[in-house]
């Protein structure tokens, strides 16, 4: 009975032996990353020639002044793979090489030198970097440079991003590139020790250029340790719109200094109890079903009376500060007076749907990106403006976008992915592309307007006027994950009638927990 | 086997043990693979301070903080509020819905069991977004038309509000939950004894005598599986609640298995998640060894 | 069989069938707003009328969504569901037959042990399965699905429930005229088995489908996802398309619609056999 049993279960593993190789084979599945990613090292190595070692992480800035001239390079990369396939370098050796590699390549700066490798980048849906056919272009264009990296995309939504990234770091299959803003590439990713330190790429060139724009995008990429862990694309601030024919409509449109687009919070509350009088439904909905778009009501809390999620030196949350207790125990006020609603039922994306077919006469989620892709929606006109504030100026939140990378110990790959992250941002043709791409603006002042003569300028330019309003970026105060989550819980306590004192205590406690 | 031949049998015991694990290997390798070893290694962890960057044993620190967490007491509450709601509905109604149904002509008995298990088979996801737009505040199908019929007056927020929005959940959980039942009770009724029945008649018996004491006692088995099934599935409510309410408002919905997801996607605190869903485990197991057991006591009896 | 019925009161018979019909539409619903939903323009989607049929009769939510890789997504789901199904049938129909007829060391703490696990929730062992995966090298792989699917311990519990009603005296009688354990099982158990290999198989069947938070975990490429995870990613931050969301749900309806059908036969009778054995 034995003999019968055994070959059936043998035939059974074999045959899902047989299914496990397959896959590999198959098109659709594409190489897992799996795979190649824990191969590679040794492959990648073997054919690294010592004499030749390929540019790597220490000494980019050289090899920026060299990447000018790319069809010498290319044919000088190839031969050599070829040769140097035989020889294994030494780990502890390499140090040494590199410096001597280092003189090497200023006496023949022509030449640069980029190890093949397969990089693979998950991006975030900002703007048309979520559209396959804008990024296969760039990564075209990459390739004309470095043919030997070849770049691999996967797109990630905001609804389960993070859920995947935390899967994929437990797993050990993280992307080597990832494109998102500080929040999640410095503050919590990179303050977990997951991701490189980028200081290679913050030459003192860029560091001058991107300072210039505003010294928070710099301070924003650099973690507590003082390691970078983004290396910036594209910046904007985030901003309200108002339906501007409702408002007019409502006779409330006098309470925004249309020059600046600013108002204060009384004639904020003047403008609410017009939209009342005027019969508008809704007003503004404080939107608490998730963390979806939460900067939107945060930026609105914050601004009312001048309260500050954070210190200065960012390492303590302080939104339970009387400012922040006045504004929010404002906001109930108004909603129980029927001057704004609340609703735990939705996020950003369903206020700003709600906004775009005129159901509510403001959003709290507007940036020029936004307004692109809902343009073709609307039947009024959205009328940006930054938030009501008793303050001098309004302090917007700001979106930083840009590169960090996965540390996989793989230093062929995390050179590649240098490498594309430079080619991406920091080049003079390729960088205004990859941002008019993002919908934002450029965070190098040296790009000047990217959207000059183009259709978009008009609307750019109304965005612009923002740009000094662009406040601190808490963002990167430890525990922005952790508040981020007990933000929209604690509205959703004050709203259900808790104190308002006592849940902004709470809220504190929660995002200072660790 | 023949106890007069000691030797024999248990040679033969020996060669059945050996043959009967051959035939459960299979299975065996992946449980243990896939099933046991996890879940050893999340109950090691439980003990563990264990993040994304640290992992260090604090005992039963976990557990005592876990019965001071005022959300987790809560959760634990919403998850028992489900159960108790949802299993005795899902059973009586599938009960009803299958004796209503199994006397019909076979074509509309066939109807109604594919339109009970429609939304099983719909796909959870699915199901989830069209409920998420039906309930929608603003232009969800539900405010339309209670308004349009005058039953309200102003938009509600069904799942944005704590006074409704567990209800929701229940609602839809009990709509994806009905169709097994009723499609095993159906089948359940037709195994009934007819000449039992029919000489019940017979003797005069009413409707309700014939039911409770020839048809439940038969049906015992059947309806033990399904309590069993459905306060597993009860306990371990989770994709309805992270599509429609992420656990809001103020965590009305949020149940023991949607706080594990947060503790460990959004707090990334395995170990702590770990000894939440150890608790749960065995909670979930004394129910279900207490159903058995009645189960066992019932036959009896 | 018509006696029992002809007893009941007719205007109770006609107050159940009433509301059977009601409940009936109610559960239709759900699947019809999906479908009329993914015909719908924007426009109509988030009028605060809403409207039971599109009056805009529109394709633009198929096409945004074939714009996606949709088919391919329906693709992994199927080849995922379907090879979760057929390891769960052959292997928990081998393990639930010894477990219900064959006395051997072990039985029952192995059978406790597999209904034990079944009340463990799943999210407790995600991320030392996590961590498993990447051992085998089979994250974002759909082998990373449908072996934990395969693994749990439901379709042993039931498919030992259903090998209980195999006639002892059958197996008896064969292993006297000296079959081999294996020809038994193939001749004798397995037909027997069928129709519950056929209820399990749906179950695994729509459960693999189902098991959104699975699948969420241990897929990353946009290439690899399976539909529910397409159509939750359809929900995006910025904008809820629910005309495209339905276009996506209806896709990700209908193939396991037909299965069940289908299969219908099979899986009635199959759950006549077994679950009567308590």
């Amino acid at each position: 009975m034995k003999k019968l049993v055994a070959p059936i279960l043998a035939g059974l593993m074999i045959f899902s032996a047989a299914c496990a190789k397959e896959k590999p084979a198959t098109p659709s599945t594409d190489a897992p990353s799996t795979q190649t990613e824990t191969e590679t090292p040794e492959s990648e190595e073997s054919k690294t020639d010592k004499s030749e070692e390929k540019t790597s992480a220490a000494d980019t800035s050289e090899a920026k002044e060299s990447e000018t001239d790319k069809s010498e390079a290319k044919d000088s990369e190839k031969s050599e793979e070829k040769e140097s396939k035989t020889e294994k370098p030494e780990e502890s050796s390499k140090s040494e090489e590199k410096s001597e590699e280092k003189s090497e390549e200023k006496a023949e700066a022509k030449s640069e030198e980029v190890e093949a490798a397969e990089i693979t980048l998950w991006t975030h849906p900002i703007g048309a970097w979520k559209d396959a056919e804008t990024v296969d272009g760039f990564i075209a264009k990459f390739n004309e440079k470095y043919p030997d990296i070849k770049v691999k995309v996967e797109y990630l939504d905001y609804q389960s991003g993070d859920d995947q990234v935390t899967a994929a770091i437990e797993a050990g299959t993280t992307p080597d590139l990832i494109m998102e803003g500080p929040e999640r590439l410095v503050s919590n990713w990179g303050a977990k020790g997951k991701m490189v330190d980028l200081k290679d790429l913050w030459t003192e060139e860029a560091t001058k250029d991107i300072e210039a724009t505003s010294s928070a995008v710099v301070n924003a990429c650099r973690w507590t340790d003082g390691a970078f862990y983004e290396y910036p694309l594209c910046m904007t601030t985030h901003t309200m719109a108002i339906n501007k024919e409702l408002f007019e409509k409502a006779d409330a449109l006098k309470y925004i200094d249309e020059k600046t687009r600013t108002w204060t919070s009384e004639d904020f509350e003047k403008a609410l109890k017009a939209l009342k009088e005027a019969k508008v439904d809704q007003s503004l909905i404080v939107y608490c079903g998730g963390q979806g778009g939460d900067q939107g009501t945060r930026a609105l809390a914050s601004n009312l009376y001048g309260a500050k999620f954070s210190n200065a030196e960012h390492s303590a949350w302080t939104m339970n500060s009387p400012e922040g207790v006045k504004a929010i125990k404002k906001l109930v006020e108004w909603d129980k007076a029927g001057l704004i609603s609340h609703d735990a039922g939705i996020q950003a994306a369903d206020e700003l749907q709600l906004f775009a077919n005129g159901t509510v006469a403001m959003t709290l989620c507007w940036n020029a990106s936004n307004e692109a892709n809902y343009a073709s929606q609307v039947e009024f006109t959205p009328y940006p403006v930054a938030f009501p504030t008793d303050q001098a100026q309004p302090e917007l939140c700001g979106g930083i976008w840009g590169f960090g990378i996965f540390d996989s110990k793989d230093e062929a790959k995390i050179a590649a992915a240098k490498k594309f992250i430079q080619f991406v941002s920091d080049d003079e043709k390729q960088g205004p592309e990859s941002i008019k791409a993002t919908g934002f603006f450029p965070v190098r002042k040296s790009f000047g307007n990217v959207y000059a003569g183009t259709e978009d300028e008009a609307r750019m330019a109304t965005f612009a006027t923002f740009m000094p309003f662009i406040g601190d970026y808490y963002n990167v105060t430890p525990g922005w994950a952790e508040q981020r989550t007990a933000w929209w819980n604690m509205l959703q306590q004050v709203f259900g009638g808790e104190d308002v004192q006592k849940a902004l205590d709470k809220y504190v406690e929660d995002a200072s927990a660790k | 086997m023949s106890q007069s031949r000691p030797l024999q049998s248990r040679v033969l015991r020996r060669r059945e043990t050996v043959t009967s694990y051959l035939f459960l290997l299979p299975s065996l390798l992946l449980f243990i693979t896939f099933v046991l070893a996890p879940m050893c290694l999340a109950l090691v962890t439980s003990f563990f301070n264990h993040t994304m960057q640290s992992f260090e044993f604090v005992g039963f620190a976990n557990y005592r903080e876990l019965f001071t967490d005022p959300i987790f007491l809560r959760s634990l509450r919403n998850t028992a509020v489900i159960v108790v709601v949802a299993v005795p509905t899902v059973t009586a109604f599938s009960l009803w819905v299958a004796s209503a149904i199994y006397q019909m002509h076979p074509v509309s008995r066939s109807f109604f069991r594919i339109v009970f298990y429609l939304p099983v088979v719909t796909g959870t996801v699915a199901v989830t977004v069209v409920w998420k737009w039906i309930f929608n505040q603003y232009y969800g199908l539900l405010n339309s038309s209670l308004k349009s019929v005058g039953a309200i007056d102003q938009n509600i927020s069904w799942l944005g509000d704590a006074r409704y929005a567990l209800a929701c959940i229940i609602l839809i959980l009990f709509t994806t939950s009905i169709g097994q039942p009723i499609v095993l009770y159906v089948a359940g009724l037709g195994n009934v004894d007819r000449s039992l029945i029919e000489a019940a008649e017979v003797d005069g018996a009413t409707r309700s005598q014939v039911f409770w004491k020839i048809k439940w006692p038969s049906l015992l088995p059947t309806t033990i599986y399904i309590l069993v099934i459905t306060t597993i599935n009860s306990f371990q409510c989770f994709a309805l609640i992270q599509l429609l309410t992420s656990g809001g408002p103020n965590y009305s919905t949020s149940t023991v298995m949607y706080y594990i997801y947060y503790q460990v996607f959004k707090l990334y605190r395995y170990g702590y998640a770990n000894a939440m869903g150890v608790i749960l485990a065995i909670i979930i197991a004394l129910f279900s060894a207490l159903q058995f057991k009645l189960a066992r006591s019932a036959d009896a009896a | 069989m018509r006696k029992s019925l002809d007893k009941a009161h007719p205007g109770y018979r006609l107050l159940c069938l009433l509301l059977l019909v009601l409940l009936a539409i109610f559960f239709i619903f759900p699947l019809f707003w999906i479908i009329s939903g993914s015909f719908k323009s924007a426009i109509e989607i988030n009028s605060t009328q809403p409207t039971l049929l599109p009056k805009a009769f529109t394709t633009l939510n198929y096409e945004k969504l074939f714009a996606q890789p949709a088919w391919l997504w329906l693709l992994n789901t199927v080849i995922m569901a379907v090879a979760a199904m057929l390891i769960t049938c052959i292997s928990a129909s081998m393990a639930g037959y010894v477990l219900a007829k064959k006395h051997f060391f072990g039985r029952k703490l192995l059978f406790s042990l597999f209904v034990a696990a079944m009340a463990l929730p799943k999210q407790v062992i995600l991320i030392p399965l996590l961590r498993e995966m990447a051992f085998f090298k089979l994250h974002d792989n759909l082998w990373a699905i449908i072996l934990p699917t395969a693994a749990w311990p439901f379709g042993v519990f039931l498919m030992k429930q259903f090998s209980e009603g195999i006639p002892g005296e059958m197996i008896e009688a064969a292993r006297i005229d000296g079959a081999s354990e294996f020809k038994i099982f193939s001749t004798i158990v397995l037909p027997i088995l069928k129709p519950g290999i056929g209820a399990l198989a749906i179950f695994t069947f729509i459960a693999s489908w189902n098991d959104y938070f699975l699948q969420l975990i241990m897929i990353n490429s946009t290439k690899k996802l399976t539909i529910s995870l397409g159509i939750a990613k359809l929900q995006a931050e910025q904008s809820t398309d629910f005309g495209l969301i339905m276009a996506g749900a209806a896709l990700a309806a209908l193939p396991i619609i037909t299965v069940f059908l289908l299969f219908q036969k099979y899986f009635t009778q199959g759950v006549t056999v077994g679950a009567v054995k308590g």
